[in-house]
């Protein structure tokens, strides 16, 4: 437990002055555009800024009114995920928002806003509520990623992630989505299934988090930065990709600088978005979130003809080459696919 | 290029690759040709070695009845991905390693002559890894499965998500999903057995959600791999942590099977496990996707009138639902959803950007 608080304690000690100096510097600085590398990795440092404003300051400035409900009715109740009634304008909606902390001790509570299979199941009981008395549902996405420790995978965090999926692609309510700073992976995948995407400028959406994903290509976690600019994660390449519709600016240096104008921005579209939604026959919407991520992803179709095949049983004058000399002929009688026995296996995942 | 004398001294220490394989279990030094008759499990510590796709549709699907389909997809570089190779290169070393266009097939076949639709995965080429080729085969096969109500099985082998697609490999997870949650919504089995190894990306979509999950004995299963749970919270994980036992009594598997058991098992499922009829059509549109009767208020109305109203005298013998012209139906309300050219106003279906330079694909990986 406390070697853990230290790691996640260094990081974020490492990068608060970081941000403290790029906003004091530099802005949209003359050297950070000039280096992409540089400017994407500024972003992510603001994505994971510790002040950067939470699902709970965002509620409370862009709401009227907030209930939170608590409790997933089968284990606990995870507080890295806040769930609630709210009324945005004029629209009843429920809120589901992954909620990091604002200090040490609050991030202990929350757990570094990392959520147990608790929390997923929170977040699906809470929609299941919305979809029952017709109320939309907005969330907040701020998740370096799901818990991925022992007692997580005991209460089976991928299956709540996988149904949370599935329950979210099914609900017949309008959902808006809300990128509001980290988006890690399947952790966030899991409450970020909705008819819109919003994401705020300085926010990051990826697969794998980037020093993940540099330790396991690069081999060293210090090419992070290289790792987050080859993946794009950025919210405005996010909404190159079409994985995001609406990139929100951010007032100042970031939204941390001015957290009553960000809220102020997300209500709008939020707002904006849901208003537009209810309108929509629910089998409509339904299908159209259906076909915006069964339209997701690229590949394309080649002629059918098998590639060519691997000889699968070597010729009797290969084997005796290869009896001989072993080794020495190894490029003329291949291994037959059906014969790898490859060992990694965690080692890649 | 430079001349390579050939060396003369043939390697004592080297098995010839194509006879003799040692178990990475019990180091057991196991005949190729004995192993393949077991089934590639081990005959001395019955560990289960991994299979290719195409092994493992030998063993568990009737002989010759594997049809595959959409054999010709093959992935893009969306990203235009390069860590120390690019991502194309990565793909076509894949390729021709394995002999497969991506890490997944999919057909349709029979196992003990019941009809199935079947969607393999392959952890050789690049780690299994689920791209948009892989995304979009196990959705296929799910939207085949559910058309022609055939009980789906997926054999899942993979790493997770494959990390060179960036968040489109992660947006794979919301479509297998909502492809496999519409199976389910309409009754259509689906069976899913997790191989060695089920991580990350995939474990957390589509194969932990099977209406009957089952796993060969001793497989690596679990949503972070080791290394991302040290490098997150510094903590080790226990032994056998992962492993198909440890779900199964953490409740999560059904069953954990023996690969020589494994066709059987699956079968007797199948006999349990039958597509519920196709729920009949709704008549018309305004059809409710859960089978419940649509409010029609045309039909209402006249059923109430026929009630409400004495029957016209003028028209006895004819209409008996008390139609009358001007008089009940022509006021009828609107009409069931009447479609309002759909008003969703955000780019909802945004196509995919399509690398203009079609390339090939590369490795594994994922976390949560």
């Amino acid at each position: 437990m406390v070697d853990r608080i230290l790691h996640r304690g260094r990081d974020q000690r490492a990068s608060v002055p970081d941000d403290r100096d790029s906003s004091s510097a530099d802005g949209p600085g003359a050297d950070i555009a000039a280096d992409p590398t540089a400017a994407t990795w500024a972003r992510v440092q603001l994505a994971r800024n510790l002040r950067r404003p939470r699902t709970l300051e965002l509620v409370a400035e862009l709401a009227d009114e907030f209930v939170e409900l608590h409790g997933d009715r089968l284990f606990g109740d995870d507080a890295a995920v806040v769930t609630g009634f709210a009324r945005i304008g004029s629209q009843r909606v429920v809120v589901v928002g992954q909620q990091k902390g604002a200090d040490t001790d609050e991030n202990i509570r929350r757990n570094f806003g990392m959520p147990h299979p608790e929390g997923y199941r929170k977040a699906m009981r809470a929609m299941e509520l919305a979809e029952r008395f017709g109320l939309p549902i907005v969330t907040f996405v701020d998740v370096p990623g799901a818990h991925p420790g022992p007692e997580s995978e005991e209460r089976g965090i991928a299956e709540a992630i996988a149904r949370s999926i599935a329950l979210m692609s099914r609900l017949r309510t309008p959902i808006v989505v809300v990128i509001t700073g980290e988006g890690g992976s399947g952790g966030a995948l899991a409450i970020a299934v909705g008819d819109v995407v919003i994401a705020l400028e300085n926010s990051v959406y990826s697969v794998i988090s980037p020093e993940g994903c540099a330790s396991i290509l690069w081999r060293t976690a210090d090419e992070a930065a290289t790792a987050a600019v080859a993946m794009k994660m950025t919210a405005p390449e996010q909404q190159e990709l079409g994985v995001v519709d609406i990139v929100v600016a951010e007032p100042g240096q970031g939204a941390h600088t001015d957290v009553a104008e960000t809220a102020r921005r997300i209500k709008r579209n939020v707002v904006e978005q849901l208003e537009a939604l209810v309108q929509v026959p629910l089998d409509e919407l339904v299908e159209a979130r259906y076909l915006r991520y069964r339209t997701l992803g690229a590949y394309r179709e080649v002629e059918a003809t098998p590639p060519p095949p691997v000889p699968d049983r070597p010729g009797l004058a290969d084997r005796l080459r290869n009896l001989l000399d072993p080794g020495r002929w190894s490029g003329i009688s291949t291994t037959p696919a059906g014969r790898r026995d490859e060992l990694p296996a965690r080692d890649e995942v | 290029m430079p001349i390579k004398l050939p060396s003369f001294r043939p390697r004592r220490d080297a098995y010839p690759p194509d006879l003799w394989t040692k178990c990475p279990s019990c180091g057991e030094m196991l005949f190729n040709k004995q192993l393949d008759k077991v089934l590639r499990v081990c005959p001395s510590c019955g560990n289960h070695f991994r299979l290719s796709a195409a092994a493992r549709l030998e063993m568990l699907v009737d002989q010759g009845s594997f049809a595959e389909r959409d054999g010709g997809l093959e992935s893009e570089d969306p990203l235009g991905f390069v860590d120390q190779k690019t991502y194309p290169d990565r793909v076509a070393a894949a390729q021709l390693a394995t002999g497969m266009r991506d890490a997944a097939v999919w057909g349709s076949a029979a196992i003990h002559a019941t009809p199935i639709v079947i969607c393999v995965m392959d952890f050789g080429f690049m780690g299994g890894s689920m791209g948009a080729v892989v995304g979009e085969k196990v959705t296929r096969a799910a939207e085949h499965a559910l058309a022609n109500r055939i009980p789906l099985l997926i054999v899942a082998a993979s790493g997770g998500a494959r990390m060179q697609e960036g968040t489109l490999s992660l947006m794979q997870l919301a479509k297998t999903v909502g492809a496999i949650e519409r199976l389910r919504v309409d009754g259509v089995p689906f069976v899913s057995l997790l191989s060695d190894p089920t991580t990350g990306g995939v474990f957390a979509s589509f194969a932990v959600l099977g209406d009957v999950n089952i796993a060969e004995p001793n497989a690596l299963i679990g949503f972070a791999g080791a290394r991302v749970t040290a490098g997150t919270i510094a903590q080790e994980l226990p032994p056998g942590f992962q492993r198909s036992e440890f779900l199964f009594s953490h409740g999560f598997l059904d069953r954990v099977i023996h690969r020589s058991e494994l066709r059987d098992e699956i079968a007797t499922l199948l006999r349990f496990l039958v597509a519920r009829p196709a729920p009949v059509p709704p008549e018309g549109p305004g059809g409710d996707p859960l089978g419940l009767p649509s409010f029609r208020a045309i039909s209402f109305l006249s059923n109430l009138a026929e009630r409400v109203l004495p029957p016209d005298p003028d028209e006895t013998g004819g209409s008996t639902n008390g139609h009358r012209p001007g008089s009940v139906t022509p006021s009828a309300p609107p009409e069931p959803p009447a479609e309002p050219p759909a008003a969703v106003p955000p780019p909802a279906t945004a196509a995919p950007p399509v690398d203009p330079a079609p390339r090939v694909a590369a490795e594994e990986a994922e976390r949560g």
